[in-house]
C-alpha cells in the first residue's frame, strides 16, 4: 500500500504498561544525562523513525501537545504518528512543543526553537533528534546535574552545527530546549542544565 | 470554530456508523452473520488501536451569549482494525462497549468492500435503522402524553 503520508502500523503492543515503562526510560534518561538508556519492548516504527523514537512519542505525545516533523519524516511517517499519538502536526518550529529531526546531520535551523518564558520556562520545547549511534563515533565529554564528575558519550552521526546551539541554550538557563538523542533502540537525555566540556 | 467540510462520498459511512453506534449487541451481531452469509467467513483483521474508553467534550451549540459552550463530558469507547488491504474500520461509540466496538469497526470496514458496495450496506444498514426508529418513536409515544405547554401570564396590576 502506498500512500503520500506513508502507511499506519500496529501500536504499543500494551499501551498501558509500555508506555510506563518508556516513560520511566525517559525519566532516566533526563536524570542520568549523557547515559545511554535501553528501552524495552519498542513499538513498530515507519521507515525513517527509529524503534525508541517511536516509543517515546507514544509515551509523551497527545493532543495538547503540537509536533514539528522535518519534511523527511513528514512525507514517511505522519500519518503513523498522527494517528497513534493524535498530536497536532505544525509548519511552525515556534508553535511546538516537540520538534522531531529524522537525521542527526540534516539539522533545521535551531534559532526559532521555543524557549519557554521567565515566568514558564518548562514550555520551552524537546527537541528528537535521531543520530547515527550512541556506541561508536566522536566521544564527547559533559558535566552538569545528574552527572558525577564528568560523563563521556560516543555519537555518531550529529552535525556539528548542533553544538554551538546547545551551549547557547545552557547559558539561557532557566530558559531553553531539552534534547533527546535517538539511535535503534537507544535514548539519551541531554537536559539544558547539561553543558559541554570544551575539549 | 473550525468547520468541517465533508466530501460526498462519505456520506454513506457517516450514516452507517452512525447506525451501527446506536444499534444493539444482538443487532450487530445479527449484522455481522448476515454479511458473513454473503462475503463468506470473515478473517478478523490486526487492531490498529484495540477498544478503549476515553472521555470527550460534548459542546452545545449556543449558550446564552452565542458562543458555543462546553455541556459535560461523556464516556466514548473506540476502536480502529486495519484489513489485509489497508482498509481501516473504525468505531466510536457512546459509553462503555468494548465488545460492541470491535464488531462495529469489523462492520464498518467490510461494508467498505468495493465488490459488494452499496447493496451490502443497505441490506445491512437499513433493517437496522428502521429498528432504531422505531424504539425511538415508542419512547416518544410514551413520553409525549407527559408533555406541558408552557405560556407567560401577563402581569395584571399595571406596573412595570
Amino acid at each position: 500500500m502506498t500512500q503520500p503520508d506513508g502507511m499506519i502500523l500496529g501500536g504499543l503492543g500494551d499501551p498501558v504498561h509500555d508506555s510506563q515503562r518508556c516513560f520511566r526510560g525517559i525519566l532516566d534518561a533526563m536524570s542520568r544525562p549523557a547515559r545511554p538508556v535501553t528501552l524495552a519492548s519498542p513499538p513498530d516504527a515507519p521507515p525513517g523513525v527509529a524503534p525508541a523514537t517511536m516509543a517515546v512519542l507514544h509515551c509523551l505525545l497527545d493532543q495538547d501537545t503540537p509536533l514539528w516533523l522535518d519534511p523527511g519524516l513528514q512525507a514517511r511517517a505522519a500519518r503513523h504518528i498522527s494517528f497513534h499519538t493524535q498530536a497536532p502536526l505544525v509548519a511552525e518550529m515556534s508553535a511546538a512543543s516537540f520538534i522531531l529531526v529524522g537525521d542527526g546531520l540534516q539539522l533545521p535551523d535551531l534559532s526559532c526553537l521555543p524557549l519557554g518564558d521567565p515566568a514558564y520556562p518548562e514550555r520551552g520545547a524537546t527537541l528528537l533528534v535521531q543520530v547515527g549511534d550512541l556506541a561508536s563515533g566522536g566521544a564527547l565529554r559533559f558535566r552538569g546535574p545528574g552527572i558525577d564528575g564528568t560523563a563521556d558519550l560516543q555519537i555518531d552521526g550529529l552535525a556539528p552545527e548542533f553544538w554551538p546551539a546547545f551551549a547557547v541554550n545552557t547559558e539561557l538557563f532557566p530558559l531553553g530546549f531539552d534534547t533527546i538523542l535517538f539511535a535503534g533502540t537507544r535514548i539519551v537525555g541531554l537536559p539544558r542544565t547539561t553543558l559541554l566540556e570544551e575539549a | 470554530m473550525k468547520q468541517i467540510t465533508e466530501p460526498p462520498e462519505h456520506a454513506p459511512r457517516r450514516r452507517w456508523l452512525g447506525v451501527l453506534a446506536r444499534a444493539s449487541r444482538a443487532e450487530l451481531e445479527a449484522a455481522k452473520g448476515l454479511i458473513e452469509q454473503r462475503l463468506g467467513p470473515v478473517d478478523m483483521p490486526r487492531f490498529l488501536r484495540r477498544p478503549e474508553i476515553g472521555m470527550a467534550m460534548v459542546r452545545g451549540r449556543a449558550g446564552g451569549d452565542g458562543a458555543a459552550f462546553n455541556l459535560g463530558e461523556m464516556t466514548v469507547t473506540r476502536c480502529t482494525l486495519q484489513f489485509s488491504d489497508g482498509r481501516l474500520g473504525c468505531a466510536y461509540l457512546a459509553g462503555r462497549r468494548l465488545e460492541e466496538s470491535v464488531l462495529v469497526a469489523l462492520i464498518d470496514g467490510l461494508l467498505q468492500d468495493r465488490r459488494h458496495g452499496a447493496a451490502l450496506a443497505d441490506d445491512v444498514i437499513e433493517p437496522l435503522a428502521e429498528a432504531l426508529a422505531a424504539r425511538r418513536n415508542q419512547r416518544l409515544a410514551k413520553s409525549q402524553p407527559t408533555k406541558v405547554e408552557f405560556f407567560t401570564m401577563v402581569r395584571g396590576d399595571g406596573r412595570p
